[in-house]
């Protein structure tokens, strides 16, 4: 239909090498259509041409693991005949370009990555990155963008999950200049079934029908998973029509629909039509299976009329499944969607061919190897370097700084630390009644009714260690979630990442990918949590600016259903332990800090120093007090260090502490550097605790003892800090709303 | 107690009903599907919460048309119980089975957290267990739920004695912190939180159940 010229190639974000490479598989020019197709499929969101080679080092087995990498999600045997699949994915680019539809689609995105599977979602979660909100940001316009994408966001995730009947059941949200023109949206889906009853994106049986399933096609979202392989630019805002537009309630049919459906028997395979659309439904359904798969896109049910071939393969449509099902069963799949008044209808048939061949009223439009465009995608070694980084290594001078209680003020009332409520609020939290520990806990903890037993489930991802040192950034995030999760009383068991970075095609920014992944793979490898899928969101640049090297990690735990300690003191007059000890740290370790980001506003040095041995030993300790019901409430420490935790442990039920330390570390290092493997315990079994760490070979040093209404700390008797409780409490809780204001 | 819960198109509290009512308070539970023209042998339906047809238009307000609803009428009419909650609150009053409108929260946001209850009727099959003025504490999760109606229904829902629950802290703006309300023959009744949210302590609260074993021993003593 016309000439493909070097332009045409370039603005399919093709480049040369890639466009002769296609010329070769297919033996020809490709048409206008087939390099549409080919520059969805080769993008780096779709192919992971430039992180595949690195992501190879990851762990991703193990004796629960029933399905890893390469499938919709990686699914886990949690006993009792039933496994969860569970997956991260971002949505980061839609998001900036249109806040609440941006979000909403990732989170419609994920679930049916879930459901596809054959497993009912029951929990989501999300990490969100964003520049600093109107009173913190040091530009007024810049902030108020901010605070309108935060909005946004958190009414599309609300607005998406809240409908669909999904708990959104925890999360972080984190604040830095770095995320000023990329704000990053990371949602996570889990899902439950029985054990073998896992569905798969396969088209198998040559003669098999292919079935399209749910919303009708419109040009929405065309070229989605290219926009989201390039940098932003003045331009970007044009593209906002490559932005899909969700429909929740459609998507709740969609679910109840395929699982009926699936009960049928007569599905053979079924995959979701996410980036990439219909396009890469049906070559990777064919590719996995190995056969080819002929559609005409005359029978594709179409929302505005006039669509070319091109416009319905590439659009990014949501709430869409393709399935294929056993030949002549059609009509007990058609009846099961007619119940729920979807749209389906069959658009093709399994071939033998091994081809994706796309017809439009019976004329061949495109006709492309299925495992040429699925398997044979460029694969990069791009050249890295060291680690992009601007903090220098020395400290600056720590002059005037606030008193301790000024800084524990300033540190809770702020955005990263001060209470998430605005967000979780807007969350429906306990639908599925599941929800065991919900938001504002260490983990979030959801009950599988069937089994008698508990997902622990949570995200991490600290941008700021990761800038300093990418690698060891990337083992303190794992250790830290699998903390997390130990301080609930779950076993760490399985992961998902989902990496964001910058360019890879700048070797300072690659080398930080590089490290991330091989920290976050020698990490998973030690705590046992092997990594069955996730999402590589890069190109995460505007204006050549890049956000700091941000990997983000999702562990899952396994425990007993019981009824959780949490972090909240509960009575006063009891035992204030910290398991792990109190820790060291010194200035050059504390410059990846809260404190220094907050306090001294500046960043510098390394992140805090991990032993990995002494975690997993704490860990198990703490796995073993919680489950042996002896502590009354349990907080790991991280951001902010002890001070913050014991504020945040006092908040709950107006119960604070009296602590004495006995150390020769400066006040701001003792009470806010955020050395790892600490978690605080309030107990009336101290003897109990000391004995279970003495068995695992580690510190449990008691500090104090828990009272009403106020937090106070010492050392050897000196003052440091000493808070009513009340109004500390105020300041944490009204925080976000203030800074959200104009 | 047979209980029905009927299933609307995008209504996704209707597992929570039929496990709270099945599992928590042992009592045979079944789904009704929207286009369900009968009830069947049911002593209780409950509309359930979600989002029925998407909320597209008004929250409620494709729900009433459904085939199910006329039986719901019916039911009503003839003297059974009918509980409707958030959602199926809001399905009752765009239905006319209650008084009044549920209108956006005050906040204009989407607010989920645990409130306070004060009981004010125990006139009621679904409250008689309980003791006037009783705080519950249940789950809230809606985006319309302030509720509203003109005055003179308003002094009329008050003279009868059918304001069922008041909010100790109002959460969306209802008027006269209105929560949940009771029809004129008392066998129907809407609330904006959710009882079966708090049925067993892994919940964090049974404050729900008092609603659910008041409807089961008010048929037990009408069947006698």
């Amino acid at each position: 239909m016309s000439v493909i010229t070097p332009d045409i190639i370039a603005a399919h974000q093709l480049t040369a090498g890639e466009y002769d490479k296609i010329v070769s598989l297919l033996g020809r020019e490709p048409t206008w259509t087939e390099l549409g197709i080919f520059s969805v499929m080769w993008s780096e969101h779709c192919s992971y041409k430039s992180s595949r080679l690195h992501l190879k080092k990851l762990p991703t087995r193990s004796k629960l693991v029933l399905q890893g990498p390469g499938e919709n999600a990686g699914i886990i045997d949690i006993g009792g005949g039933y496994a969860i699949a569970f997956k991260i994915e971002s949505h980061n680019h839609p998001s900036f370009i249109e806040p609440f539809q941006g979000a909403a689609t990732g989170v419609g995105g994920i679930l049916r990555d879930i459901f596809t599977m054959g497993a009912r979602p029951i929990a989501v979660m999300d990490a969100l990155r964003f520049g600093p909100l109107t009173r913190e940001s040091e530009n007024p316009q810049t902030g108020a963008r901010n605070a309108r994408i935060l909005e946004g966001v958190v009414s599309g995730i609300a607005h998406y999950g809240n409908c669909f009947g999904v708990p959104t059941v925890g999360g972080e949200c984190v604040f830095d200049p770095s995320y000023n023109g990329n704000p990053l949206v990371n949602v996570f889906a889990l899902g439950v079934f029985k054990k073998g009853e896992v569905f798969y994106g396969k088209a198998e049986g040559i003669g098999n029908p292919v079935i399209y399933v749910g919303a009708k096609t419109g040009r929405d979202g065309i070229h989605g998973a290219s926009m989201a392989s390039a940098e932003f630019t003045e331009e970007s805002k044009q593209k906002r029509p490559n932005v899909q537009v969700g429909d929740p309630f459609l998507e709740k049919l969609l679910l109840e629909a395929c699982l009926e459906a699936m009960k049928t028997g007569a599905i053979v395979g079924i995959q979701d039509m996410g980036a990439a659309g219909l396009t890469s439904s049906s070559c990777e359904m064919g590719s996995r299976a190995g056969t080819g798969v002929e559609i005409d896109m005359q029978y594709v049910p179409q929302r505005e009329t006039g669509m070319t071939p091109y416009e319905i393969l590439l659009s990014e449509s949501q709430e869409r499944m393709l399935l294929v099902a056993e030949k002549g069963r059609e009509e007990e799949v058609f009846s099961v969607f007619r119940k729920w008044g979807l749209d389906a209808v069959t658009i093709g048939v399994v071939t033998g061919t091994g081809k994706l061949c796309v017809k439009d009223h019976g004329q061949i439009v495109a006709e492309i190897p299925n495992h040429a465009l699925a398997n044979e995608a460029p694969l990069y070694d791009r050249p890295h370097t060291t680690p992009y980084r601007t903090a220098p290594m020395e400290a600056p001078a720590f002059d005037n700084l606030p008193t301790p209680q000024r800084a524990l003020e300033i540190l809770i009332s702020s955005g990263d630390l001060c209470s998430k409520r605005w967000i979780y609020e807007q969350y429906d939290y306990m639908v599925r009644t599941n929800t065991v520990e919900g938001p504002g806990g260490d983990a979030a903890v959801v009950r599988v009714k069937e089994t008698g037993t508990s997902i622990a489930m949570s995200l991490d991802g600290n941008g700021r260690y990761c800038s300093l040192s990418p690698r060891e950034g990337a083992r303190l995030i794992v250790a830290e979630c699998c903390r997390n999760l130990s301080t609930v009383g779950a076993l760490p068991v399985a992961a998902t990442n989902n990496l964001n970075f910058g360019n890879p095609e700048r070797p300072e920014i690659m080398a930080q990918l590089v490290e991330a992944i091989e920290g976050m793979g020698e990490a998973c490898t030690f705590f046992e949590t092997p990594i069955t899928g996730g999402n590589v969101s890069l190109y995460n640049e505007t204006l050549g600016d890049a956000i700091y090297p941000s990997p983000v990690i999702g562990i899952v735990g396994l425990m007993k259903t019981s009824v959780p300690a949490g972090i909240a003191f509960r009575n006063p007059g009891r035992s204030v332990i910290l398991l792990g000890g109190l820790g060291t740290s010194d200035r050059i370790r504390f410059g990846g800090t809260q404190y220094a980001k907050q306090i001294i506003q500046s960043l510098w040095g390394l992140p805090p120093a991990l032993g990995m041995d002494y975690e997993k030993r704490v860990q198990a300790a703490v796995r073993e007090i919680v489950a042996g019901g002896l502590a009354e409430s349990a907080h790991d420490l991280s951001d902010g260090g002890l001070a913050v935790a014991l504020a945040e442990s006092s908040f709950g039920n107006g119960i604070g502490a009296e602590i004495d330390l006995a150390t020769d570390l400066a006040p701001e290092i003792a009470l806010f550097h955020e050395g790892p493997s600490r978690i605080l315990i309030s107990t009336d079994n101290a003897a109990g605790i000391e004995q279970i760490a003495r068995k695992h070979g580690v510190e449990a040093l008691k500090i104090g003892v828990t009272l009403k209404e106020k937090v106070v700390i010492r050392n050897r008797a000196a003052s440091l800090l000493n808070c009513d409780l009340d109004s500390l409490r105020q300041l944490w809780e009204g925080s976000l709303e203030k800074l959200l204001q104009s | 107690m047979k209980c029905g819960v009927v299933v609307f198109p995008g209504s996704n509290c209707d597992h929570d009903a039929w496990y709270a009512v099945s599992h928590n308070i042992g009592q045979t539970t079944e789904f009704i599907w929207h286009d369900a023209p009968k009830l069947g042998d049911i002593d209780a339906v409950i509309l359930p919460g979600g989002f029925s047809y998407g909320d597209y238009l008004r929250c409620g307000a494709i729900a009433r048309f459904s085939p199910v609803m006329k039986a719901v009428a019916n039911f009503a009419r003839d003297g059974g119980l009918v509980l409707g909650i958030c959602n199926g609150f809001q399905i009752l009053v765009e239905s006319g089975l209650l008084p009044g409108a549920l209108l956006r929260n005050q906040g204009l946001k989407f607010l989920c957290k645990t409130i306070e209850l004060r009981t004010e009727s125990t006139n009621s099959p679904f409250t008689h267990a309980a003791t006037k003025g009783q705080v519950l504490n249940l789950p809230i999760a809606h985006g319309e739920g302030c509720y509203f109606a003109d005055d003179r229904t308003l002094d009329e829902l008050e003279a009868e004695d059918r304001i069922a629950f008041r909010y100790k802290t109002n959460p969306n703006g209802s008027v006269r912190d209105i929560a949940g309300i009771l029809s004129r023959e008392r066998n129907v009744l809407g609330m904006m939180p959710h009882p079966e949210r708090a049925t067993e302590p892994l919940m964090g609260s049974t404050d729900g159940l008092v609603i659910l074993q008041s409807m089961v021993s008010a048929l037990a003593a009408t069947s006698k």
